[in-house]
């Protein structure tokens, strides 16, 4: 409670809270130094540990290895590359240049796309697409119902039994909602219409969890203001 | 004016008052409610109980200030079960704010065990890169973090050496685990799209509320070994290692906000057809 870092945290956690009984200059002065603060921070971060190792240092040994005494590697001009895409991303503000600026912009989007096609369907489309083909009812199901005992292990049991038919039915149903090719109307609307109550379901539930993330944060300043501000011992 | 008149012009700061109460009062009173492990919670506990002393994991600690009231009492848990059963971690970030985290992590838990720095425990600290240091990651570890955090050559740390069969550590698939703490992008979605899949390498993880609903897939088609998403999910993980912590106590609280917020959804609602039955109109 003595050191003044707890202080600081604790007013400026306070004078962001102000803003819930109404917005106040208090609020404003903490949100800017908020903002100010992260941006400097960060700036300096990707300044020490993405710009020098990774641009500077790599394009100095480069330009040495060019222009210094001996015989360049090829690997020494290919560390001038990384400085030569990064000059030509910034010819962007020259009205003659500026067509090279499309280079590096091409070899960024050419990258990350590869690796985001390769992720999505190695690591998700197959895979996902591979987990919901499934027997209709799950495989030793029955025999879990027959030895529940009690009512709640019989209910589960019951729900059990049912549980691939829910999630075929649903994925089912709403892969038909955002199929638009043919009119919604009849069994196809009616289709569309379940695949409707299965998102909304799931919109509920990450609602639900997005919920708990908000509160989790609001109880972490509290467990903040009254254990390590005021001292009231709360936790574990 | 009636009564559901008047609640229905409420002025919104008594709400936020009535939310500041319910979730200070069981803070207060030491309030505890019991907290059941789901299959998810339970499948990342027992990934982390399979483990042999000796065993190395990597630990991707991707999360900023941000997700620390949800992720951290999770980073903790994990690290004590961790190095409780003698278990060493790689541990890195993806996240430009992540490092002083996982540091701090580190030095509330590894005092506990006794352990010490580069023969039970590393941290790698930052990369930026995403995707792609993931990648390169599964083919050495080495060319991505030439340094730990502290500037220390890899090679010259011990547990660098001390991988499966007595092999240098020098990719991913020479730990037997990657335990993902994470709240976005980069997380566990591209840990699992980059790493999972392409690897081979087993991975549980431990997500923020907002991100776990996208999650359960990887679960039930086995991508993910286990899960625990957000306070919950820590607070399930603390009773099943018997350590319980802040994520245990914040569930009381929790729980009682959601249910204050459960009983005002339908105070409004019964009192908004109530008034429109009445034929009183919104003020």
């Amino acid at each position: 409670m003595n050191d003044p870092w707890i202080w600081i945290e604790a007013i400026m956690t306070l004078a962001i809270l102000s803003y819930l009984y109404k917005d106040n200059p208090v609020y404003k002065a903490a949100e800017y130094l908020f903002v100010g603060i992260a941006s400097g921070y960060y700036l300096s971060i990707y300044f020490q540990n993405v710009l020098v190792p990774n641009l500077f240092v790599p394009s100095w040994r480069g330009v040495h290895a060019a222009f210094g005494p001996g015989t360049p590697a090829p690997t020494d001009l290919i560390r001038l590359s990384s400085l030569m895409l990064a000059v030509f991303m910034f010819m962007r503000f020259s009205p003659k240049g500026a067509w090279l600026s499309r280079w590096p912009l091409g070899a960024l989007v050419g990258a990350y796309a590869g690796l985001a096609v390769i992720g999505l369907a190695q690591g998700d489309l197959i895979p996902q697409i591979d987990s919901n083909l499934l027997p209709i009812i799950t495989p030793g199901s029955w025999s879990t119902l027959a030895g529940a005992q009690g009512l709640a292990q019989g209910m589960a049991a019951f729900l059990g039994l049912f549980s691939n038919v829910v999630l075929i039915v649903g994925l089912l149903a709403t892969l038909v909602y955002f199929f638009f090719s043919l009119e919604h109307r009849g069994f196809t609307g009616r289709t569309a219409k379940l695949g409707v109550y299965f998102l909304m379901i799931s919109f509920g539930a990450s609602y639900g969890f997005t919920v708990m993330a908000r509160i989790s944060l609001a109880l972490d300043r509290l467990r903040f203001l009254f254990e390590d501000w005021l001292g009231i011992h709360i936790s574990g | 004016m009636s009564l559901t008149q008047r609640i229905e012009s409420l002025d919104r700061r008594w709400i936020f008052l009535v939310m500041l109460v319910a979730m200070s009062f069981p803070l207060i009173v030491h309030m505890k409610l019991p907290v059941r492990a789901s299959p998810e919670a339970r499948g990342f506990y027992e990934n982390i109980e399979k483990l042999q002393a000796g065993d190395v994991v990597y630990l991707a600690s991707d999360y900023d200030p941000g997700g620390k009231a949800e992720l951290d009492p999770m980073l903790l848990a994990v690290l004590d079960r961790l190095f409780q059963k003698n278990v060493k971690i790689v541990g890195a970030t993806l996240w430009p704010a992540g490092s002083p985290l996982l540091e701090r992590a580190y030095k509330a838990e590894a005092p506990k065990y006794n352990k010490v720095y580069g023969v039970d425990y590393v941290h790698l600290g930052f990369k930026e890169g995403k995707e792609n240091v993931m990648v390169q990651l599964g083919k050495s570890i080495r060319e991505v973090f030439p340094v730990d955090y502290y500037g220390t050559p890899l090679d010259s740390l011990p547990l660098m050496h001390s991988g499966l069969n007595g092999k240098p550590i020098d990719k991913l698939n020479d730990t037997k685990l990657l335990v993902n703490i994470s709240i976005g992008y980069p997380g566990t979605k591209e840990w699992v799209q980059q790493v999972r899949s392409r690897f081979n390498l087993p991975m549980i993880s431990g997500c923020a509320a907002v991100s776990a609903p996208e999650y359960f897939p990887y679960v039930q088609s086995g991508q993910l070994s286990g899960l625990l998403g957000g306070l919950a999910g820590a607070a399930e993980y603390e009773e099943m290692i018997d350590r319980p912590g802040w994520g245990v106590t914040g569930m009381a609280a929790q729980s009682l906000a959601h249910v204050t917020i459960v009983l005002l959804i339908v105070l409004g609602n019964f009192v908004y057809f109530w008034n429109r039955r009445q034929g009183v109109s919104r003020p």
